[in-house]
């Protein structure tokens, strides 16, 4: 059988999207850092304007240095083009922005990042847009969710915080069913580990502070068009299949039936919400993506590790890792991630909310703070951060419980990282002694 | 704009301006496994500059009905029933890939119909690997990936695209993707079968220019020749190379393409 060539995650980690600058030969990525682009004539100008010609208007719209990451991660995610935005959350809504206005309905996992969850409880209804919640492993309750105005389903790959594991190509084929497209936060997996459109999926967002960047250093977020998705038979995306008065009377499906989201997203959300990311912050993600899936194995190592200790713990009485058997995500899993589920995990401390604390206290490698998927491990009690607007019974159900911990496994050493953890746990358990 | 031609609806694409028949009319014509959609900044730019654009989906392609034409004799046919249709009398062709074999025999044909004549990657014969034709029979994700890899020149293998955040290789995927199922198969295997091309191009008697891709391993420079030759014994041609541009020139190198086209359709 003839093979053809087509190049593999690593080696477009490094390259794609870039190829040494025409000027100087940079082979680095050069950050361009300028508002504006001069153009050589009116004529050109009012081109660049209209879409006859390829190129940089205005910053807050594209930036060459922005449109190497784009271009990087559509390349890694197999997507016909990407938007790099000021954050996650800014990916998410420009995401929901561009499909759909005020009446339109959401159906999305109620295992969320604490972010997601409060645009989608608590802002997004002011705008008319509203959010039905169902258990991500319960299929039916996806299908009972279904309203005629549902206009998107959303899901993580791997459900923050309890860890569930989306089955995308079942929830995929429920909203195609639906005629709404399926979109993916795929912040905890990134492309090394899960590559959401080929499992169906329809467009695909990251949170690029985390593994993306790596570092802790950038905030970003990209949110990515599979292509795949056909406006034109759903029928039910106007902003995509209908002429746009504020775009030169455009119909985005026509003028691309493959990228009309990826143009629309552009070209209106960036144009007039302009949560653009800042070329710096595009190129230390872009440094961080170059080693992306050599770290991608060294947190998932680390992290079965870790999970496999805390797990034989007496003091821990459950951990939510999808790479343990003991999780109920494990089986699938192996079918959809398997080179690993990330590094990110839960677990139940005996002792409650008292316990945790002197854990986390106890702690002296791992950083006590509301983020993921940095180089250095971190730590972090959701129910007194990053979910504490939830109720208890949105706790509950999202899997939070009073003494839940999240990790978030880095790259130290494990010998390190699990003398941290043991220190931390013995701390906890003289809670339990003097109690 | 959807017409209807034979019975079938077929949609036009006009570059983002209504159609006005008063104007000078460029028809695009797309390639194997293709629509009009690849013709986009081309389209946009001529019909913001004095061109009325017409770039159909061909019939079976993207959103026009009708059964897929099985020869580019029979293609050659239909933009005819086109400019019919379209009440277009003279129209430039500018074609790509398969759609340069397309122009070439329309204007074999119907001398009278075509002011000019643009073959972007065109080359005849054009034979077809029998690797790729089977794997357009037999599985299209392979035959996609060959057509990517012989499509984009090594520089823009790894992207860097002009068009700020797309993946260009990726786009061209989907849009083959986006295509019914046996579509690249039979339009591969009309290229393969097309045998007269030399002989029309003895007979095209319009200004013709032929576009090549200096990098361009699908439609090779090289085989670029004969073609050139039988052309040249009727008609004025010109020969523009783009540099480092590999058969996806709409795309790699959209601007010096359309530049090209448009310089060649402003010569005296």
């Amino acid at each position: 059988m003839t093979q053809a060539k087509t190049f593999q995650t690593e080696t477009l980690a490094l390259h794609a999207g870039q190829s040494p600058d025409a000027g100087f030969g940079a082979r680095a990525t050069p950050i361009y850092y300028t508002t504006s682009y001069v153009f050589p004539d009116s004529d050109h100008a009012a081109a660049l304007f209209n879409l006859e010609r390829p190129g940089h208007v205005y910053s807050r719209i594209s930036n060459p240095t922005n449109a190497v990451l784009e271009e990087r991660i559509a390349a890694l995610e197999g997507g016909v083009g990407a938007i790099a935005t000021a954050s996650g959350q800014a990916a998410l809504h420009l995401a929901i922005a561009t499909l759909m206005g005020a009446g339109s309905h959401i159906v999305a996992s109620r295992a969320l990042y604490g972010g997601s969850h409060n645009l989608l409880t608590y802002t997004l209804p002011r705008f008319g847009i509203t959010t039905t919640f169902v258990d991500p492993c319960d299929t039916d309750a996806w299908v009972r969710a279904i309203r005629p105005e549902t206009r998107l389903f959303f899901g993580e790959s791997i459900g923050n915080p309890g860890l569930d594991v989306l089955d995308i190509p079942a929830v995929a084929q429920i909203a195609h069913d639906a005629r709404v497209p399926l979109l993916i936060d795929a912040t905890l997996v990134t492309p090394c580990l899960q590559q959401p459109f080929a499992l169906g999926a329809d467009l695909v967002l990251h949170s690029a502070t985390k593994f993306l960047g790596g570092h802790g250093v950038a905030v970003g977020g990209l949110l990515v068009d599979g292509g795949r998705f056909d406006w034109e038979a759903s029928g039910l995306f106007p902003t995509l299949t209908e002429p746009y008065d504020g775009f030169h009377g455009m119909d985005f499906a026509e003028e691309s039936p493959v990228a009309a989201f990826a143009l629309r997203a552009r070209r209106e959300g960036l144009r007039d919400f302009g949560a653009c990311l800042s070329p710096m912050n595009a190129f230390q993600i872009l440094q961080g993506m170059e080693t992306l899936p050599l770290r991608m194995h060294a947190h998932v190592a680390n992290a079965q590790t870790v999970a496999e200790h805390l797990l034989a713990h007496p003091l821990v009485q459950k951990v939510s890792y999808p790479g343990l058997p003991t999780h109920p995500g494990h089986a699938l899993a192996q079918t959809l991630l398997p080179q690993g589920c990330g590094s990110v995990m839960s677990f139940e401390l005996q002792g409650g909310r008292t316990a945790g604390r002197a854990f986390i206290e106890g702690l002296r490698v791992f950083s006590h703070l509301a983020n993921v998927g940095d180089a250095k491990s971190l730590v972090i009690h959701p129910a007194s951060t990053t979910h504490f607007r939830m109720t208890d019974e949105d706790l509950a159900s999202a899997g939070i419980g009073e003494g839940t911990i999240r990790l978030s496994i880095g790259l130290e050493n494990a010998t390190d990282l699990i003398e941290d953890l043991d220190r931390g746990l013995h701390a906890a358990g003289r809670t339990l002694k003097k109690g | 704009m959807l017409r209807t031609i034979s019975g079938h609806p077929v949609f036009v694409y006009t570059g983002g301006r209504p159609f006005d028949p008063q104007r000078p009319v460029i028809v695009f014509i797309h390639g194997a496994g293709h629509d009009h959609s690849v013709w986009n900044f081309q389209a946009r730019h001529f019909a913001h500059h004095g061109y009325s654009v017409v770039a159909p989906d061909l019939p079976g392609h993207g959103n026009s009905g009708g059964a897929l034409l099985a020869s580019i004799e029979a293609v050659a046919d239909w933009i005819v029933s086109l400019l019919d249709e379209m009440r277009i009398a003279q129209a430039s062709l500018v074609g790509h890939s398969m759609g340069s074999l397309v122009a070439l025999q329309t204007a074999a044909q119907a001398p009278e119909r075509v002011r000019r004549l643009v073959l972007v990657g065109g080359v005849a014969p054009m034979p077809v690997a029998s690797s790729l034709l089977d794997a357009a029979r037999t599985n299209r994700d392979l035959a996609h990936s060959m057509i990517n890899q012989w499509s984009y020149a090594p520089a823009s293998q790894f992207g860097a695209s002009a068009s700020p955040g797309m993946c260009l290789t990726n786009v061209n995927r989907r849009i083959m993707e986006h295509q019914a199922e046996g579509v690249l198969a039979s339009d591969l295997a009309a290229c393969n079968a097309y045998a007269q091309g030399l002989d029309a191009a003895a007979r095209v008697r319009c200004p013709t220019a032929m576009i090549c891709g200096e990098r361009d391993q699908m439609t090779p420079m090289r085989a670029a020749a004969a073609l050139r030759e039988a052309l040249s014994t009727t008609a004025r041609t010109r020969i523009i190379t783009i540099p480092g541009a590999g058969h996806a020139m709409m795309a790699e190198t959209p601007e010096i393409l359309t530049d090209s086209i448009r310089g060649f359709l402003l010569e005296e």
